[in-house]
């Protein structure tokens, strides 16, 4: 099953290869993996989107927060979180199909953020549903380049059942 | 009053109490031994090559409890630490091991003599630190040995460029340390206590598993209290050994691919399984599936990450060994209507007898060649479990755990989780610098001592009167064991043809060199060896084909073993 973990470590060189080490050391895989610094002096943010059943996801839970450079280690899946990420991607859009894939553009909310004779470049966040979505909307007009940030998640505040 | 890099260091292994180093100088740690004699406190210990200091700082580690200091220069010199690191990290052993580095301005050059030693050591250190300026030296030194003996104990790696050895700063070691990401948890939590005394008050045929983490967290006393009081049996991993008391009825020996019948047969039958300080290594457990079948599982540990790595877990009890024994005594002792213990347990613990009556560990006795058991028996009886031990890896490592008793912890010093041959000799060193006047022997394998017998220029510069005792087959005797058993008898590459003249060899290095082919001298050259000032080797020609029995084959059932 796929698991969301924000891990708050130290903010110092190095700190990304020990936690990248421990997963390949160790054979666990990681899907998506998102580092940037908080508010908070010497502190950064990682989101790693993992898989693996429930003894494997405690075994990394466990071995992340052994490392004596992680200070937290939160698995959001069981939680009401909010997932984001973010896309860049390259479509073909020549003259007769262009209109097209703004139309798709628009349902989506993206952003224009690039354009030439022949290709739009979009903007779009949203969750992995949403990015599967527009992907395969788009792939038959063909996409050129694709840049994805993986993904980034909090915590809702209120934990509804 | 202003110091250099070199001399803050000193200062600190100072104030960590630090009494001997193990090292090997360089261009990049010459700052160091340039201030060296300022600290006749500090014994410095030159070895031959650096794996032999780091595992002569693990020996001292493991032999005291306290953190052992190995001192080594950048790139070459770092990277043969790699080995010795590696051993002290999977059995838990507090070292802290300064590396030198090219300047910081030459960082990622490919200096002379640089390599990336943190980026090396990572997967095998519990922390390492690259120090970029002399400031943080300190504090990262007290950390270092802070991260090195609490907890999980483990090796700590200081990666100190040349420059910062150089630049000065006042001297001020930081009285206390405080680390948000860092705090082990050593008190058990009262409920899991309570439901493993519950466990026990049900229990009829209960089994303790012991390892490596009783004897670093000084468990033993609590171990053998709740033992014998409850009438327990008690088995324990190779890393365990010493721990309970080797001659008391109780002590079943140890578990795994070569335990005893009774041990592994306990095991197979047990109803509550309390493993304490072992983490269920694949050489204890054999096939997971069918490890304790029947059992529900008590797992304490320092360290969460252990606690259903492996198997599935009944109580867990994240906690420091001792404190949670006691405070399972603690529990027991306000604990209305326990049972009469040797009552309830009477019948199991005839069981176990019975296994131990039917099936001890046994070898036939010839004269010659001779026995590599008898030899070490033979040792066991000369120094009476007295005697510190160390072993080489491999056939004599697992004759030595089998046929010795260990009556005390920090007695048997062996690289376990590792398996790294070539461990002991520099181990036994370490072990002799901080017990000088104690008998320290490595048992040791004709292949396995050839991997670091270049520190007997080292023990006999210092006169360490470690005795190296070879039980010489003229193979590598466990890989050779395992071609006969599962490999058809090709014994590919595992007979040891040139096998140098050992007493010769000891003589070369200034030690004394003696040799044994007939059992009926074993005893004698033994007595004349252990009494020699210095150091000795004794090269006791044993039968080539002996093999180390009870064997379980690798991934199969612990109950299903290989008899002799």
């Amino acid at each position: 099953m796929r698991h969301v973990l924000s891990v708050l470590v130290e903010n110092e060189p190095g700190v990304l290869s020990r936690v990248v080490g421990l997963f390949s050391g160790r054979g666990f895989n990681i899907e998506t993996l998102n580092v940037g610094p908080t508010l908070e002096d010497g502190l950064s943010l990682m989101t790693i989107t993992t898989s693996g059943e429930e003894q494997i996801i405690e075994q990394i839970t466990k071995q992340l927060r052994k490392l004596v450079t992680v200070v937290k280690v939160v698995d959001l899946t069981h939680l009401q979180s909010v997932e984001r990420e973010m896309v860049l991607i390259k479509v073909n859009a020549e003259d007769e199909r262009r209109a097209e894939v703004l139309r798709i553009a628009d349902i989506f909310r993206c952003k224009v953020v690039d354009v030439s004779g022949n290709d739009l470049t979009l903007e779009i966040t949203g969750d992995q549903g949403k990015i599967r979505a527009i992907v395969s909307l788009l792939q038959r007009f063909g996409i050129k380049e694709f840049a994805r940030t993986g993904t980034v998640a909090m915590r809702r505040s209120m934990q509804v059942d | 009053m202003e110091r250099t890099g070199a001399q803050v260091l000193l200062e600190c292994l100072l104030q960590e109490g630090v009494e001997s180093i193990f090292g090997f100088p360089g261009g990049a740690v010459i700052d160091i031994y340039h201030h060296l004699p300022e600290y006749p406190a500090l014994r410095h210990f030159l070895v031959r090559h650096e794996q032999g200091a780091i595992h002569a700082a693990d020996g001292y580690a493991r032999a005291t409890g306290r953190v052992g200091v190995c001192l080594v220069t950048s790139g070459p010199g770092a990277t043969n630490t790699v080995t010795g690191i590696a051993t002290a990290y999977m059995d838990s052993i507090p070292v802290v091991i300064i590396t030198g580095q090219v300047p910081t301005p030459l960082i990622g050059n490919d200096a002379f003599q640089e390599v990336d030693i943190v980026g090396i050591s990572r997967p095998c250190v519990k922390h390492n630190y690259l120090v970029k300026d002399v400031k943080d030296l300190a504090w990262i030194i007290k950390q270092a040995f802070y991260l090195a003996r609490t907890g999980r104990p483990g090796p700590v790696l200081v990666d100190l460029p040349k420059d910062v050895l150089q630049a000065k700063t006042v001297f001020e070691y930081p009285e206390s340390i405080s680390m948000r990401s860092y705090n082990p948890n050593l008190a058990p939590n009262r409920r899991q206590v309570r439901k493993v005394t519950e466990l026990l008050r049900r229990s009829r045929r209960p089994l303790v598993y012991s390892g490596g983490g009783v004897i670093s967290s000084d468990a033993g006393e609590e171990l053998t209290w709740l033992c014998r009081t409850l009438r327990i049996p008690v088995t324990s991993t190779l890393m365990g050994l010493g721990a309970f008391p080797g001659d008391d009825p109780l002590w079943l020996g140890m578990l795994g691919m070569h335990g005893t019948y009774a041990a592994n047969m306990a095991v197979g039958h047990t109803d509550l399984l309390l493993a304490v300080g072992a983490r269920f290594d694949d050489r204890v457990t054999g096939k997971i599936s069918s490890f304790a079948p029947s059992a529900q599982v008590v797992h304490i540990d320092v360290d969460p990450t252990s606690i259903r790595k492996n198997v599935n877990v009944d109580v867990p009890i994240v906690a420091d060994c001792r404190q949670a024994l006691r405070g399972i005594r603690e529990e027991l002792e306000i604990c209305p209507d326990l049972p009469d213990w040797s009552e309830a347990h009477q019948p199991w613990l005839e069981q176990v007898g019975e296994w131990q009556r039917d099936h001890p560990l046994r070898y036939t006795f010839s004269e010659e060649p001779i026995k590599p058991q008898f030899v070490v028996e033979k040792i066991y009886e000369l120094t009476k479990g007295e005697a510190i031990i160390t072993t080489e890896v491999g056939q004599n490592q697992m004759w030595a755990a089998q046929f010795s008793k260990f009556h005390r912890p920090r007695t048997f010093l062996t690289s376990g989780g590792l398996g790294t041959m070539g461990y002991g000799f520099p181990a036994a060193i370490g072990a002799q610098v901080a017990f000088p006047d104690k008998l320290v022997i490595d048992i040791a394998g004709d292949g396995s001592i050839q991997m670091n017998i270049q520190e007997m220029a080292t023990a006999v510069s210092y006169n360490i009167p470690v005795k190296i005792v070879i039980l010489n087959n003229g193979y590598l005797g466990m890989v050779r064991q395992w071609q006969e058993l599962f490999y058809a008898k090709n014994y590919c590459s595992t007979c040891m043809h040139l096998n140098p003249d050992f007493v010769k060899l000891a003589e070369a290095y200034g030690a004394a060199g003696f040799r044994v082919t007939r059992a009926a001298d074993v005893e004698r050259v033994l007595k004349e060896a252990f009494a020699v000032p210095g150091p000795a080797i004794v090269d006791v020609v044993v039968e080539p084909e002996e093999n180390v029995y009870p064997m379980v084959p690798a991934g199969a059932a612990l109950t299903d073993m290989l008899l002799v």
